[in-house]
């Protein structure tokens, strides 16, 4: 169990890193521009305008803490 | 500028991993922390051979979405850091303090070696950090290689990046406490993030105006964004301390 706990934690660390937030932002913006592409939207716009959020938000609670 | 990223990025990780052996193999026994590495190497080598066969049978836009979603998680995890040291809100990563703390740890622990290991703690930690920090070598190599369709520049740019990085590790037998690593991350850092947005965008069935042109936009725009950020927070930051 200890080791599995572990194994589940490294690939957590991994992926996901220092800010949980940012990786779910990633995954939401990917999600809601495949949605927008299906609905026959190009919104190639919407992951760049939600990397400029996500670091910005990131870093503001970083250095709020 | 596939090979100069995948060099940068792969020089980052086996610089901190060389720290790891480096203190390892000084303060326990060179033996144990050099097993360590090759078994470590050897297990990279298996995960890389049974991992990259199998990505290249996922359609180029599944993979796209997938691995540029990854790799822009990881750019800006990387960026973030970046940009929190170059501001001043976290320390700059020091290789020479890491070592003297590796060095502190390794002469802390206890001894006792299992079979041909004569210091089982020297091979664990050597074996810890050379896995982990391949590992991430190996994820860049083969989603850059893979997408770039160009799998043996990325190899050939990690491979460039650990023979140096080894060389002068072995002739200076020191932590390399010059390597601006902070520069080289903010660096890397942006790279992931502007080939993560890029494949990952297209991954979602979005076209970029202007195509594959695109990159070379998306690159300087999210270099500009991760320095326009980092110089708010620094001004930020002496405003702070000076009030």
């Amino acid at each position: 169990m200890r080791r599995l706990r572990a194994f589940g934690a490294f690939w957590y660390d991994f992926v996901v890193g220092d800010d949980w937030r940012i990786a779910l932002g990633v995954v939401l913006a990917l999600g809601a521009t495949a949605a927008l592409v299906a609905a026959g939207v190009n919104a190639w716009w919407l992951p760049p305008a939600a990397v400029v959020a996500l670091l910005a938000l990131s870093l503001h609670r970083a250095v709020r803490r | 500028m596939l090979f100069a990223t995948v060099f940068v990025a792969c020089a980052v990780e086996a610089v901190e991993a060389l720290t790891i052996v480096l203190a390892v193999g000084t303060s326990r026994h060179w033996g144990s922390a050099l097993q360590g590495t090759g078994a470590a190497l050897v297990a990279l080598a298996a995960t890389v051979g049974a991992l990259g066969p199998a990505i290249g049978l996922i359609p180029l836009g599944a993979l796209r979405l997938v691995v540029g979603g990854l790799l822009l998680v990881f750019g800006l995890q990387w960026l973030r850091k970046a940009v929190l040291r170059a501001s001043g809100h976290k320390e700059l990563h020091d290789e020479e303090a890491r070592y003297a703390r590796q060095v502190a740890a390794a002469e802390a622990a206890g001894t006792g070696g299992r079979g041909v290991v004569r210091d089982w703690y020297a091979f664990t930690l050597s074996f810890k950090g050379v896995f982990l920090e391949g590992l991430e070598v190996a994820f860049i190599v083969v989603t850059f290689g893979t997408n770039q369709h160009d799998v043996p520049v990325a190899v050939l740019g990690a491979a460039a990046a650990v023979a140096v990085v080894a060389g002068v590790g072995v002739a200076v037998r020191a932590p390399l406490a010059k390597v601006p690593e902070n520069t080289m991350k903010f660096a890397v850092g942006t790279m992931l993030t502007a080939f993560g947005l890029f494949w990952s965008t297209e991954g979602t069935g979005a076209d970029w105006p202007g195509g594959d042109v695109a990159v070379l936009v998306i690159v300087p725009a999210v270099a500009a964004l991760a320095a326009g950020c980092a110089a708010l927070l620094r001004r930020d930051n002496t405003t702070g301390a000076a009030g």
